[in-house]
């Protein structure tokens, strides 16, 4: 790229990072949906020790920024690793661990949110603890946990705009490529908040519409 | 006596629902009115009127001099005259017992906190709850929380008062303790409009009732009126009623 | 993996973490307060404005809920300086945190707003209590305090989120820590330690808000429920 104004060349750049974008996002949300569940069971358990371990590790993770987590992970990796592995490893296990730590707190009150009676009817019927858990509670919980889990999607894709502090290129770290070599930083970063608002806006409308729509189920 | 209050042929609209058509009468002053009638009698509305919290389309209402019906109306002058208490209390539940009393007093009044904290805790003693002043609603029985709301609304000095189904959310237990205020107030010469679903007490304790019907005073005459209505709908209401 | 810690290697760095601490605490703060009288005068607009300003104060939120704060960061600090004012980088962070945490706290308070009920209002109304008095006195306080639990959450994770202006080296913990990494060149250890002071914050922080919840809010106090 040479010096010169804003481009259309620029605009692909940025779109083609916006994918890297949603890449890492999907990545963070697999990892993390997968994880945050197990913790969330563990938040929920009837061992004293699994629900303690849980607790501490969502006090860690949304303790410290997200920012110091993969500067930690960047360089824990280059350490003990090597410093050849690439940066999505880091900034992939990075989100997943943040998005973890949070979804499992959404859905721990997700699940606690189902009424006590219909804990109880599952019992009276004989049903197991996995059994109420599988067959009662966590249906009408994921319907609960639907819109902020919607949400939290969209602090996930912000999020990932961490990932250009290790060197991952996605759409900010690609808007500060661009930035650094035509240096007009007011039109590149307004045209990657553009892009970054017309991924989340959507998110946004459609979580609050899911809320709407369980409310009025409620009532 | 000059009535205190006095509504001519008012009229009152929700959208094309007619709630009030032509509703005429008056209350002199040191007179206690019962309103009584079916849900949807328009009974409470035409005390919401009263106090200006709904707007008229119609006829005049006159409060203590203030018109209620005038656009350029006074609402703060005239709630200063208007005292009211709602069937939900609707206490402050971030105030203190004490601090729900002098609010308005230190607020619209401008009284020093002292002489408001004197003014709380006169009105306490007088519908009996003088040792809650630090108590919050939330502390207190339905009984308890309602008799705070109306030592609320006497610590402005009203001219009149305004009951809207003040026991309606009570049960009959706690319903004695706020009839007993009242009837004290009403022994005191406070003027009162009361919309109620207690006929004995408004048998007792009015000097005057209106049975609203359909939008409209269908019947009116003094407690005994109760006892041999001259209406057929009054007269089933009445036997329903009671 | 025969990698050995030394944890000693950062001791002649205490006062930089220190000054970084008390830069984070001081941007996060002033974000905090300026960002709360902002967030709360939105959302009283929002909830009471004329329709203009409601699409206004609505189009604030939406776009500053919807980017991420590191581009708000960014276009706030070259922003300013194509209007052509100097400023520090850390203004720049502060204003760039308060414009942000100014559009989560209108959400939140006024979902506290929409949780007084029209009648409380009414009876207020009926004491002849004018409309500033009533907003005062029986809307935006009983609000507040309700939503007292969610603002603290929101405040904390502001603290935590003001490490990324050290990417326009705006002077703070990270900053600090990213500095020191280069010279020792013991980064692991710096990130872990790093990281634990922010987990100290958090606490610190939260307990603040919960002691400043204390001595506002009487009731909370004295009944230990929420309103």
């Amino acid at each position: 790229m040479t010096t010169s104004a804003f481009s259309i060349v620029h605009f692909e750049f940025l779109c083609w990072a916006a994918l890297w974008t949603i890449g890492l996002s999907a990545i963070a949300l697999v990892g993390g949906s997968l994880l945050g569940f197990v913790i969330a069971l563990a938040r929920i358990s009837s061992n004293k020790s699994l629900r303690w371990a849980s607790s501490l590790y969502i006090q860690l993770v949304q303790g410290t920024p997200l920012l110091v987590l993969l500067f930690l992970l960047y360089y824990g990796i280059a350490v003990f690793v090597g410093p050849t592995i690439p940066s999505i490893v880091a900034a992939g296990a990075g989100l997943t661990i943040y998005a973890s730590g949070f979804l499992a707190e959404i859905w721990r009150g997700c699940i606690e949110a189902v009424p006590k009676s219909q804990w109880e009817a599952a019992e009276c019927l004989a049903l197991r603890r996995s059994q109420r858990m599988v067959h009662v509670i966590l249906p009408q919980a994921l319907r609960i946990a639907t819109p902020p889990t919607v949400g939290f999607v969209v602090q996930v894709v912000k999020n990932t705009s961490l990932a250009s502090v290790i060197g991952f290129i996605e759409l900010a770290q690609a808007g500060k490529l661009i930035n650094n070599s035509i240096f007009e930083p007011f039109t590149v970063f307004v045209v990657v908040a553009a892009i970054y608002f017309g991924i989340c806006f959507p998110l946004s409308a459609w979580s609050r519409t899911l809320e709407r729509t369980l409310n009025v189920a409620d009532r | 006596m000059s009535p205190i209050v006095k509504l001519t042929d008012v009229h009152k609209y929700f959208g094309t629902y007619k709630v009030l058509e032509g509703v005429t009468f008056e209350v002199p002053r040191g007179g206690v009115a019962a309103i009584i009638g079916q849900s949807g009698s328009g009974k409470s509305t035409a005390l919401r009127c009263i106090n200006a919290l709904e707007a008229i389309q119609g006829g005049t209402i006159d409060v203590c001099g203030h018109a209620i019906q005038d656009p350029e109306l006074n609402r703060r002058a005239l709630r200063c005259d208007v005292g009211m208490v709602f069937q939900s209390y609707n206490l402050f539940p971030h105030l203190t017992v004490e601090q729900n009393i002098m609010l308005a007093p230190t607020c619209v009044k401008l009284m020093r906190k002292p002489q408001a904290r004197d003014l709380a805790h006169q009105v306490l003693a007088q519908v009996g709850l003088a040792e809650k002043a630090e108590h919050y609603p939330e502390q207190l029985s339905g009984g308890q929380q309602q008799r705070v709301a109306i030592a609320r609304s006497l610590a402005m000095k009203p001219k009149l008062m305004l009951f809207d189904e003040v026991t309606s959310a009570l049960d009959p237990q706690l319903t004695g303790e706020v009839l007993k205020v009242m009837e004290e107030l009403a022994r005191g010469g406070m003027t009162m409009i009361l919309v109620t679903h207690e006929m004995a007490f408004a048998r007792k304790v009015a000097s005057q009732v209106i049975y609203m019907h359909k939008g409209t005073v269908w019947e009116t005459g003094s407690g005994t009126m109760l006892d041999s209505p001259r209406t057929a709908e009054l007269r089933s209401f009445v036997n329903n009623g009671l | 993996m025969s990698y050995r810690f030394d944890f000693l290697a950062l001791l002649p760095y205490w006062r930089e973490f220190l000054w970084g601490v008390l830069l984070t605490l001081q941007i996060s703060a002033t974000a905090t307060v300026s960002g709360f009288i902002i967030g709360t005068i939105c959302a009283i607009a929002r909830a009471d404005g004329s329709p203009f300003i409601k699409r206004l104060v609505a189009t604030y939120v939406e776009v500053i809920r919807n980017t991420p704060l590191l581009v708000q960061v960014f276009i706030a600090y070259f922003g300013i300086a194509t209007l052509g004012v100097h400023v520090s980088a850390n203004v720049a962070a502060s204003i760039a945190l308060t414009v942000n945490v100014g559009a989560y706290t209108c959400e939140i308070v006024r979902a506290g707003l929409q949780s007084i009920h029209r009648s409380q209002m009414e009876a207020a109304e009926c004491l002849a209590l004018s409309r500033t008095q009533i907003y005062w006195h029986v809307v935006i306080r009983p609000a507040i305090e309700r939503v007292y639990p969610s603002l603290t959450s929101q405040y904390v994770l502001l603290m935590l989120a003001s490490s990324i202006t050290s990417q326009i080296s705006a002077a703070e913990l990270t900053a600090a820590a990213n500095r020191i990494q280069s010279v020792t060149f013991r980064s692991f250890e710096t990130y872990i330690a790093v990281g634990f002071i922010y987990l100290v914050l958090s606490f610190v922080v939260r307990a603040a808000f919960a002691l400043f919840g204390q001595t506002v809010f009487t009731r909370r106090r004295k009944l230990g429920t929420a309103l």
